[in-house]
């Protein structure tokens, strides 16, 4: 007994590496992408990206908030893309969600089968792309980042999925009471589903928070700069944030010199600033979307 | 007759109030989902800007004639069978293990590694971008760095074909692991405990019952969901094999698929002619396949199949 003991502690001692190991290879690239953005330009040129660095310099920190104007205005547009969108779609969601969860719903089939063939068929980029400029107009406006994330069929399904558990005691009990469906929904259904609709809000909101697809297709502006354009834009060049002349009259009234602009860090400080908050915001979310992820692949 | 249609007009009243809940998604899936499937014609069209879609002239399967005779079209769907496939396969293999190996840790470190394995998976692809020039910079990034203090020759690996099968499966299992843990392991608390005691009374030892147990328990699972993703084998990763990649030229016939394909095709090139006919050769046979995939999942459990 003794013995197997000691076997067993040895094993569960080799899995907790396994996951430590794991662990580290995913904290380990935004423990080395915070160095750098701390580091001090010059270190990079003379020792490369390291995850402690030489010196630590702020400046790029201090550049990106003396001349906030980009960021800021991806961080509102982010912002208000998700505020309007997530709870927009969520509506929406549950409601058809509802809707084909009722087995008394006369159209129940039909609906289910447009639904779920929105997954099996689509016409490809190109034809969502010109549906979008060509038929709809949305290019460059907000609605291109709002309109394709409201209602997919994948979370109608979940949602289905969810309120299919409510009894229809529940319901039939209501409309003797003489309410009407739509009451019925809003008054007993919604607080009903809270927990449904806390998950697949969060889901919606965080596909919001990090859209880009949509951004890269149809925003060409300066104007409409979702956070994760901003952040494509500025892979391929930090000109982007520094070739607006807001900013960059901004960087020299405040005695920048715009020669010598810490690039390498400035980027890398972007992204930080770009995807941080988030990062701590998500552990306290984490739980619900685990119980999301289990729900939706138990029940399809 | 009549009466038939006063029966389906008291239907109608009957469930008017739960079809008017259904029209703002209804119509939001028509303009998005739809409306786009028509437009596929613009794959057999030869697509003028001035003309717009629906005047410009008929062009048969020219587009996908031109398609087929280059050498892309083979390249670009072997990319994404390939390249799908192996994270298929890797993917699924290491998060079965991982959520067999959660499975005997205790609650409070599940919780850990749980949180931690789960943040790339809502990091957008675009900053994994970032984190992975981080690295492989070939002037300043931490791999070189190593390499060199080590003694060896840097490696310029934005323009080295060699690594990139590599590095893509290993970034993709790095973004998924943790959301593909969470379903296995949800799947083996979901098992009943009984069988576990009656074994253990046999005496069977841990080795065993995850052979006898844990495994046959998630066999219908792993089907179910690697029959699923086949369906979708014909979708390239596009964030992966674009931002990962730095969208660098030099790595296009390792690292291209069918998605990154047609996007250069219509927003770098604006050929439009071209990447209509690929989009809709993509969208036609994920449909088959998803088709195909759906049917075998039938077959195995009709509850988990979409139609």
């Amino acid at each position: 007994m003794k013995k197997k003991n000691k076997k067993s502690k040895l094993v569960s001692i080799c899995i907790h590496i396994t996951f430590l190991i794991t662990c580290l290879l995913i904290i380990i690239p935004f423990v080395l992408t915070i160095g750098i953005s701390i580091s001090s330009e010059k270190d990079i040129y003379t020792y490369g990206y390291r995850i402690i660095p030489k010196n630590i310099d702020l400046s790029a920190y201090k550049l990106l908030f003396s001349a906030p104007e980009v960021i800021v205005n991806s961080y509102l547009v982010t912002i208000l893309v998700v505020v309007i969108g997530a709870p927009l779609g969520l509506v929406m969601t549950a409601m058809i969600g509802y809707v084909i969860s009722r087995k008394d719903y006369r159209y129940k089939k039909i609906l289910t089968f447009f639904v779920v063939f929105t997954m099996l068929f689509s016409g490809g980029m190109v034809s969502y792309y010109m549906t979008m400029t060509k038929v709809l107009h949305v290019q460059n406006s907000l609605w291109a980042l709002i309109l394709p994330g409201l209602v997919s069929a994948y979370y109608i399904i979940l949602m289905r999925g969810f309120m299919s558990d409510i009894p229809m005691e529940i319901i039939e009990s209501s409309k003797i009471d003489g309410a009407s469906e739509i009451k019925t929904f809003t008054k007993i259904i919604l607080p009903l589903s809270k927990p449904a609709l806390a998950t697949i809000g969060l889901f919606m909101a965080f596909n919001y928070w990090n859209e880009w697809y949509n951004a890269l297709l149809f925003m060409d502006g300066n104007k409409l700069v979702p956070l994760q354009l901003l952040l494509v834009r500025m892979l391929n060049s930090v000109d982007a944030m520094t070739s607006n002349p807001q900013v960059l009259q901004q960087m020299m009234m405040s005695g920048m010199d715009i020669s010598t602009i810490p690039t390498l860090t400035l980027r890398m400080a972007t992204a930080i600033v770009a995807v941080g908050p988030m990062l701590l915001v998500f552990p306290f979310f984490q739980k619900y979307f685990t119980k999301g992820i289990t729900l939706g692949s138990v029940k399809g | 007759m009549k009466d038939f249609l006063k029966n389906e007009m008291i239907l109608w009243k009957k469930n008017r109030g739960l079809t008017i809940l259904t029209l703002p998604a209804v119509i939001v899936l028509i303009v998005m989902c739809y409306l786009p499937m028509f437009g596929i014609i613009i794959a057999f069209k030869d697509y003028n800007y001035s003309l717009g879609i629906l005047n410009s002239p008929w062009n048969g399967f020219k587009n996908f004639e031109f398609f087929f005779k280059s050498s892309d079209a083979w390249r670009i769907t072997r990319n994404t069978l390939l390249y799908n496939s192996a994270y298929l396969i890797a993917g699924t293999s290491i998060s079965v293990l991982f959520a067999i190996c959660m499975n005997e840790l205790s609650k409070r470190w599940i919780k850990v590694y749980q949180t931690v394995m789960f943040i790339p998976y809502f990091i957008s692809w675009i900053v994994v971008g970032y984190l992975m020039t981080s690295f492989l910079d070939t002037q300043y990034g931490l791999m070189n760095r190593i390499i060199s203090t080590l003694g060896g020759n840097t490696i310029g690996w934005y323009n080295t074909k060699a690594y990139w099968p590599f590095i893509l499966i290993f970034m993709n299992i790095w973004k998924y692991v943790g959301y593909n843990t969470v379903i296995y392991y949800a799947t083996i608390i979901g098992i009943d405990p009984s069988y576990y005691e009656a074994a253990k009374l046999d005496g069977a030892g841990g080795i065993q019952m995850i052979k006898y147990i844990t495994l046959p328990m998630l066999k219908k699972i792993i089907i179910i969901l690697f029959i699923l993703s086949l369906g979708n084998i014909f979708r390239g990763d596009f964030g992966l094999h674009y931002f990962g990649t730095n969208n660098a030229g030099a790595l296009y016939s390792v690292t291209d698929v069918i998605d990154t394909y047609a996007f250069r095709a219509l927003r770098q090139m604006g050929d439009i002619p071209m990447a209509s006919a690929v989009s809709a050769f993509q969208s036609t046979v994920g449909c088959i396949t998803i088709l195909i995939a759906n049917r075998i999942i039938k077959k195995i459990d009709a509850d988990a199949a979409l139609l």
